[in-house]
């Protein structure tokens, strides 16, 4: 069998801190096949961000990763020579950004943008503009040329995001990462952008790895969910399992704060009691544990990692198995 | 753009005409009549009554300004109350010599404390940017006129690799050349440290940013992420601090030249102080100023050029 287009094993990430190592990631593990979406959920604080980062081998210089690979086509990326893992980002794999205001230098235009990420393609100027061009026109922008020639803060945020996921798709990536693709965008304006990127599902080939906090987000645009707490995946199912059985005492409570999902106003919004562990010092047992409503004895243990289903796994002892 | 040019411009004659004002009631303020002082205690009143004539202090002060003015206006500075000379012919012998002096001072400025800012990013936290930072800093505490006499200490008189005095020969270019490294040395290395620190922290600042990260993200070659995509836009805010930076890059052209031994516009304007020669002190002044104002106009202009947040900010 051909190897998985993205497999990430047991990736450990420590930020160092002044007050010692913050352990954002605890084991996450994930697979990714060509063709698929996947969706990365869970709250702020959960390692979803450094995931992503670590996808792209973009980790901060505080970041440190402790354990574990990130293997694109059955290589180990975060072993490469750092001109090899260079090579590899913009061609092989690209990435949206959350924030479209600041992800582009404001003194240069769009067009030399959109020309310098094509950096690793030996083709004219004229060549690198024309795909540019085309790229914009491919996500909707309606004047490419005009676009070409104007600079990031004279356009919107929505345009803005456009441009990034034409530049994104510009040297043809396998894997493409949205971190937060519409979190930084008004309401009309992300379903716009969530439009737009559905509609890539039809002629895009890659993978691509969303990532958000808005369940909806995953719901429109995913195949797959991994849903993620205190730095480790705590349950990975197909998107319709997780919305209609979901089994982690997390991903249903989760769901069950999802203003969306409610069909009337209610006074007072459910939230998960507790908070978020401390991870730099993580409990040694269930992460999820001190707030659960499930938990027993054995919660005090790490729980096993059990597939309920081949397609549905979930990091519990008392729903798992 | 035209309409920010011109108001620019319009700020600066308003500032050129307050300063002219205010240097003329300086004259006034500053204690005993200008001839007496001159002249010494020792002038007759015969002598006295000749200078204050020659200054034009015998008529009522606002013919003063009025005719100070109005010749300013049409190209005459006056003349020398000793020799006699025309101020403007003086101001043009003097001024080429600071102004060369000026901009090879801020060429060092730009050459080396950007390459030292940028090297010291590259390598942050490292030892090598830690010696920077150490020697920048050293680089803006010593006073030129220090730096001016080390220089003169060492390279003129021990070494004897560079002429101590003068500005070279006139038409051996080779000489002037020489003649100008020390001098420029010392006016210029503290804006070397100081620059090197700004270009630093705007920098570093700047690397941090979103779009750094994406330049990164699209695998852009590291020296084309520090080059194209920080330092162009860390240069920005450091084109403001230049200009301002060159009104003291001219007040220490003063002690420089003085220590080198010059011929320049701080030679001549602290002769004139001395000697109380008024009309040369003030079209000294008159000058700097003018020059001072349109390098800082000239430098918002280039900020709005490279700037196209601000070009647009100031089309609306």
């Amino acid at each position: 069998m051909k190897p998985p287009l993205l497999e990430i094993t047991d990736l450990s990430v420590a930020y160092q801190t002044d007050t010692g190592p913050v352990m954002a990631l605890r084991g996450a593990n994930l697979v990714a096949r060509a063709g698929e979406v996947i969706g990365i959920v869970g709250e702020s604080g959960c390692g979803k961000s450094t995931l992503a980062a670590a996808v792209m081998n973009l980790l901060p210089a505080t970041a440190k990763v402790t354990g574990g690979a990130v293997r694109f086509l059955g290589q180990d990326i975060l072993t490469l020579a750092p001109q090899a893992q260079r090579a590899l980002r913009g061609t092989a794999m690209a990435m949206i950004f959350q924030d479209p205001m600041t992800a582009f230098n404001p003194v240069l235009t769009i067009g030399d943008h959109l020309v310098d990420f094509q950096h690793q393609s030996r083709a004219p100027y004229r060549a690198k503009l024309a795909r540019a061009r085309d790229q914009l026109a491919l996500v909707g922008l309606s004047d490419p040329d005009v676009i070409l020639r104007r600079y990031p803060h004279q356009l919107s945020g929505g345009m803005r995001q456009r441009v990034a996921i034409a530049a994104a798709l510009l040297m043809n990536p396998q894997v493409l990462v949205a971190d937060e693709p519409t979190t930084a965008l008004d309401v009309t304006t992300e379903a716009q952008i969530l439009h737009l990127l559905r509609n890539l599902r039809q002629t895009y080939q890659g993978t691509i790895v969303v990532i958000s906090h808005h369940l909806g987000v995953v719901a429109e645009l995913c195949d797959r969910v991994y849903v993620m707490y205190a730095g480790q995946v705590v349950e990975q199912a197909m998107v319709d399992d997780l919305f209609h059985a979901a089994r982690h005492p997390y991903t249903r409570a989760l769901l069950a704060c999802d203003p969306a999902s409610f069909p009337n106003l209610t006074p007072v919004l459910p939230t998960i009691p507790g908070r978020l562990p401390d991870l730099r010092d993580p409990p040694k047992g269930c992460s999820f544990a001190p707030r659960c409503a499930l938990r027993s004895a054995r919660c005090t243990v790490a729980p096993p990692w059990a597939q309920v289903s081949p397609s549905h796994g979930v990091l519990c002892h008392e729903v798992g198995a | 753009m035209l309409s920010y040019a011109l108001q620019r411009v319009g700020l600066a004659l308003v500032i050129l005409i307050v300063v002219m004002l205010a240097m003329y009631g300086m004259v006034f303020l500053v204690p005993g009549d200008p001839a007496s002082v001159a002249l010494g205690p020792r002038a007759t009143p015969a002598l006295k009554a000749l200078l204050t004539e020659r200054m034009g202090l015998d008529q009522p002060v606002l013919v003063q300004i009025w005719r100070f003015f109005s010749h300013t206006l049409q190209g005459d500075l006056g003349v020398d109350v000793w020799s006699k000379r025309p101020v403007l012919d003086q101001i043009a012998e003097a001024f080429p010599h600071t102004l060369i002096l000026g901009i090879v001072a801020l060429g060092w400025a730009l050459v080396l404390g950007i390459a030292l800012g940028v090297i010291s990013v590259v390598y942050q936290g490292r030892w090598v940017d830690r010696v920077l930072g150490v020697v920048s800093v050293s680089f803006i505490s010593v006073p030129s006129f220090v730096v001016a006499i080390y220089l003169l200490l060492i390279f003129a008189v021990w070494l004897h690799w560079l002429p101590a005095i003068g500005a070279g020969k006139p038409g051996d270019v080779t000489s002037q050349i020489k003649a100008l490294i020390l001098p420029s040395l010392a006016v210029g290395i503290g804006w070397v440290g100081y620059l090197a620190r700004m270009v630093r922290a705007s920098m570093l600042e700047i690397m941090g940013a979103n779009h750094v990260r994406t330049a990164r993200a699209f695998g852009l070659p590291e020296r084309r992420v520090v080059l194209r995509y920080a330092l162009r836009l860390a240069i920005v805010p450091t084109i403001s601090v230049i200009a301002m930076g060159l009104g003291s890059i001219l007040s220490s052209a003063v002690f420089v030249e003085t220590v080198f031994s010059r011929p320049g516009l701080g030679t001549l304007i602290t002769g004139a102080v001395f000697k109380r020669n008024y009309p040369v002190v003030m079209g000294t002044v008159l000058v700097t100023t003018a020059f001072y104002l349109l390098v800082i106009t000239a430098a918002d202009l280039l900020i709005a050029k490279l700037d196209p947040r601000v070009r647009d900010a100031l089309a609306d």
